[in-house]
Parts: structure tokens; sequence; C-alpha cells
């Protein structure tokens, strides 16, 4: 596997008005790594997945994937591409049942044309491949869960919604936002796992996070966001012993327990 | 038993026979259960226009099947795209005036214009509509409700396309009943197609668009796409009945694009049951035949007319297509508490 970086942003910057979301953040991730985003509340985190998967237009820099300039390209070009997302508020088709949810990214053309997770995608019955992929995500084949309609369905199930979406699309890239947030300790024990398997098959993931702890259990580099700027990137003991990473997190309870942790 | 010690208990038909196209051997009983509702809207349909011959009904008839297809391209933009249409007058004033301007300048028969009208009529739609199709929310409706009204001050203004005198001589359809019958099985056609349609995965994707466009681009595909699709759809229906009314009426004026082209297949739309397709549909069998039967009270009419909507809305908001499918596929019994 090609081990140079998969995805190159460069310079990248975003204004709302007067306010600078993002400023200058560059960073680079190489193909089957994981790299966390970390950064306390406001710090641009969602934005620069938004800016990435072209939710949002970027105000000013570049973003190359493959080398190919993505920048700029509308959300389901860059979808289309490989590079998918999760949102960190949970947006499944509510009034479909869970397997359906997914027949909807196997229509579209990127799972037309590569067959989706495992290639299943190409022999036509998306109800079935739907419920394959739901059941290698971690709902139960031989209950009535993926059957059930999303709105039924608890945060747990629905956080892997969001990421079997985007498994549907055989991505090579999944940017998750707080896939661990608001899920129960034996929920996030579980998902750890799942994460690692994503890893393991090739999939390069970018994680926002506040659960410090899990995030460190799947990654151990790290990029700290902060008003919009990059702050440092680099292993967990470097990125918590660092005095402006502190400063960011002066006085929250993550930075401690995570530094007892480490 | 004491009434506040019950409730009523409402159960499926246990009737698992039909799953995702495949049809599983069943009994007559169950054969009938599932095919007698379509077969009696069918039959029913085709035998209207010989229960009522008289002239007047007959051509009422063919009004109520064109404001059928507009109550169902409301319904399937509505409640699968979650596009809020007002633009039936659009879609029947460019199906009518393309069809006029064939039918007189270039003396093509009614079996040429009403397909061309159709397909050019959903294109030149869908082209005016593009705009507003990437946002959400009131635009569309907006957007879809001026296009009727300028167009019709512009054909006014300008005085083309015979302003406002319209245009006249439109050949008529061979006899009345290949034009009652024309239409007829056109509706059929229509909402029979659009069913299959909504029930299909591309129905799931544009009810997806309704349910969650931001989702949907995460999915790699273009909501903008999807939405002219169904647009295309809708409107060619539109375009369709403006065509035949063209014919029906041997002309074509500025009342083409009146706002009841808009508004009707709205109200019936509310009182057949939203989301049902088929709900639309009888709803204008409901609606048109009650205003011409409250003609007999000459101004009076839109009281009633609208009385009845209030009525309607108040008492039975889901719409009785609605009820009627609960009312037929579920078991009902009071249970103790």
């Amino acid at each position: 596997m090609n081990k140079g970086p998969i995805l190159r942003v460069r310079e990248v910057s975003k204004t709302f008005g007067g306010i600078l979301a993002l400023n200058r953040v560059s960073f680079e991730v190489r193909a089957g790594e994981i790299l966390g985003i970390i950064g306390p509340n406001g710090s641009g985190k969602t934005t620069l997945i938004n800016t990435i998967t072209g939710f949002i237009k970027m105000t000013s820099g570049k973003v190359f994937f493959r080398d190919k300039d993505i920048s700029g390209k509308p959300a389901h070009k860059i979808a289309d591409m490989g590079v998918t997302r999760t949102f960190q508020i949970m947006r499944p088709y509510y009034s479909l049942p869970a397997y359906k949810n997914l027949v909807i990214p196997l229509f579209s053309p990127r799972a037309k044309r590569t067959g989706g997770w495992r290639g299943g995608g190409k022999l036509g019955d998306r109800n079935t491949v739907g419920i394959d992929i739901l059941e290698e995500i971690g709902f139960e084949r031989d209950s009535f869960v993926p059957y059930k309609i999303a709105s039924t369905l608890p945060t747990g199930y629905l956080k892997r919604l969001e990421l079997a979406r985007c498994l549907a699309l055989k991505p090579e890239i999944i940017l998750c936002d707080e896939v661990f947030s608001g899920l129960s300790m034996s929920e996030i024990a579980s998902m750890v796992p799942l994460i690692e398997r994503l890893q393991m098959e090739g999939i390069t993931l970018i994680m926002i996070e506040h659960r410090l702890r899990e995030l460190f259990r799947v990654t151990n580099r790290v990029m700290v966001l902060n008003f919009g700027e990059k702050l440092i990137e680099g292993t967990a003991e470097e990125v918590m012993t660092n005095e402006k990473v502190k400063e960011a997190y002066f006085g929250s309870e993550e930075i401690e327990e995570v530094m007892t942790y480490a | 038993m004491n009434m506040d010690q019950r409730r009523r208990e409402r159960l499926d038909r246990g009737i698992k026979v039909r799953t995702d196209g495949i049809y599983a051997l069943m009994s007559w009983r169950e054969l009938s259960y599932l095919t007698l509702p379509r077969l009696v809207l069918i039959v029913g349909m085709l035998l209207l226009p010989l229960v009522m011959p008289s002239m007047y009904w007959q051509r009422v008839i063919s009004i109520v099947c064109i404001y059928a297809l507009l109550a169902l391209s409301f319904d399937l933009l509505a409640h699968f795209v979650g596009l809020v249409s007002l633009g039936g007058a659009l879609f029947i004033g460019v199906g009518g005036y393309l069809t006029a301007i064939m039918n007189t300048s270039f003396a093509l028969p009614p079996l040429l214009t009403i397909p061309i009208a159709t397909v050019a009529g959903a294109s030149i739609c869908t082209l005016l509509l593009l705009p507003c199709l990437p946002l959400r929310g009131v635009y569309f409706a907006i957007v879809s409700l001026m296009y009727p009204l300028a167009l019709a001050r512009v054909i006014e203004a300008l005085d083309i396309l015979g302003g406002t005198d319209g245009i006249l001589g439109i050949d008529s359809f061979p006899n009345r009943w290949v034009e009652q019958y024309f239409v007829i099985v056109m509706v059929l056609l229509f909402l029979f197609a659009t069913r299959r349609m909504v029930n299909q995965d591309i129905g799931l994707v544009l009810r997806a668009v309704k349910d969650n466009d931001q989702a949907v681009r995460a999915s790699g595909m273009s909501i903008t796409f999807y939405k002219a699709v169904a647009v295309f759809i809708a409107s060619a229906m539109g375009c369709m009945g403006g065509a035949c009314l063209v014919h029906i009426y041997m002309w074509s004026g500025i009342s083409l694009l009146a706002l009841d082209f808009s508004i009707l297949p709205i109200a019936a739309t509310v009182i057949g049951g939203a989301g049902t397709l088929v709900g639309p549909v009888l709803g204008c069998f409901v609606l048109v035949p009650v205003s011409e039967l409250l003609r007999a009270f000459g101004t009076l009419r839109i009281v009633f007319y609208s009385l009845i909507l209030v009525a309607f809305i108040v008492f039975k908001s889901e719409g009785f297509m609605v009820y009627g499918r609960r009312k037929y596929n579920q078991f009902e019994r009071w249970t103790k508490v």
C-alpha cells in the first residue's frame, strides 16, 4: 500500500463574517493511519471537517486527496471520490428502517462502481447488502434491530449507522465527527474494536473526539486545534505535556483525567 | 364495561404475502383482499363515462382527471421529495401553450402534440425551476407560484401567443369517448407508475432527500439532480394535463395560468390523504363534482366549498384514504385497560 500522504490540507482558512473559524490549518494524513483531532469547544474541529468534505466552502487554502485538488468541489463529488464523513448530530433517514438507510448510499454512483464495502453492492439486491453491512458493524442480524425504523433506534446504533453509511460507499477516508460522544462505556468498548478493524482493512480515519482516553486507545497521533489554529501535532504524550495545550484546556477535567492516564 | 376502563386496540391483519416484489402463493381470499381495492379503482374509473353519459358530466370527468394529474404531481413532490409546489398553473400553462402552438402553427395532430408537449413542457418547467432546487424550504413554493403569475402578465402586456384572446382553432379529440378514456387511462397509468417508483430504490432516494438532504450529499449523490428528476416527472404529469385541456377546450388562453390549477390539487390532497398518491386523485373526484353541484347556489358556491374544506380539516385532517386504509388493513377491538 502507498504509505505517502493520502490527504494533504494546506493552509485552510474559513471566516464566518468577521470571525476567523479556521486560521491557516495544515496537516497531512498517511494512508491507513488514524489521526485524532482534539481541541476545546468552538476550536473549529467540525468546521475543519465541513470544509474538507465540501459541506461549507473554505475561504482560502487547498485540500489534496491523492494529489488531486478537491478544494471547492461540491460535497457529493468529494464523497464520490471516497472521502466520506459522519455527522456529530446523527443524520439518519428517520422515517426509514435501518437497512433501508443503507440502500440510499448503495444506490450512489460510487457504490454502483465499486460495489460498496466488500463489493456486495454489485450483486444487485441492495436490501440484503444493507443488512450484511449492518451486521458487520454490530446490528444483530437475527434480532429485529436492522428492521426497526431509524427514529426508534438508540444513540449507539445511530452512531454505527452513520459509520455504516460511509462504509456502504467503500470509503478511502472516513472523517468521524465524535463517534464516541453520547455513548455509554460499554457501547464505546464495543466501538473501539470496530474502529481498529476498519483501520486494519486499510481505511484511513480522521477522528474528532472529546473522549481523549478512548481516542488514545485507537491512535497515538493527534493534532490540537484552539481558536481555529493548529497548536501542535504529535504523539499523545507530547501533546498532553505541551504547555500551550495545558493552557488551552486550563481547568478542564478532561486534561487532568488524561494526565493521570498518561 | 366502563367507558374509561377500555381502550381501542389496533392489530395489523396477518397478511405477509408480499415481500419486496415477491408474491407467494396464497388463498383466493387473501388474493382478493389485496387486489380488490385496486380493481375497484380501475374498473370504477373505466366505467365512469358509461355510468354518466350526459355531455355535461362527461366534460366534468375529463376536467377531474386533469386535476387528478395535478394532484398526483403535487403529492409526489410534497410528500416524497419535500418540495411544496404551487406550480400546477405553470405546468398546465406551459403544456397547454406548447400544444396550442404545435397544433395551430405546425398542424401536428393531438397524437403527436400531447407526447411532445409532455416531454418538452416538462423540460422547460424543470429548467425554469432549476435555480431554486438546491435550496430547502419555502423558496420552491414561491418561485413556482411566481412563474404562472408572471407569464400571464407577460402574455397580456406583450400581446404574444394571442394575448388576452388566446389561441383559437385548436383541434379537438376525435370524439368525446376518446377524450374521456385517454385522460382516464393516463391518470391510472401515472398513478400506478408513481406508486411503483416511490417504492423502488430511486423512490427511496427521493424520500431520503426529503428526510435528510445533507446525508444524501454525504452519500455521494447530488440532491439537485434527484430533485430535478422528481420535478421533471411531476411537471410531465401537469404538462400532459395542460395538453389534454387545450384539446378539450379547443382554445388556449391566459386562464390556463389561473391559480385554480395550483390550489385545487392541494385541497384535494388534504381531503384525500397526503402521501397516499391515490388519495389526492380520489380527492379530485370528490372536490370537482362538489364544486359543480354547488353552482346551484350561485355566488355562495365558494362559501359552501370553503365550509366543506374547513370541516374536513377539522374533523378528518388525515384525509379519507389514510383513514380508509387503516380501517381496511387493521382489526380494531375494545380491550380492558
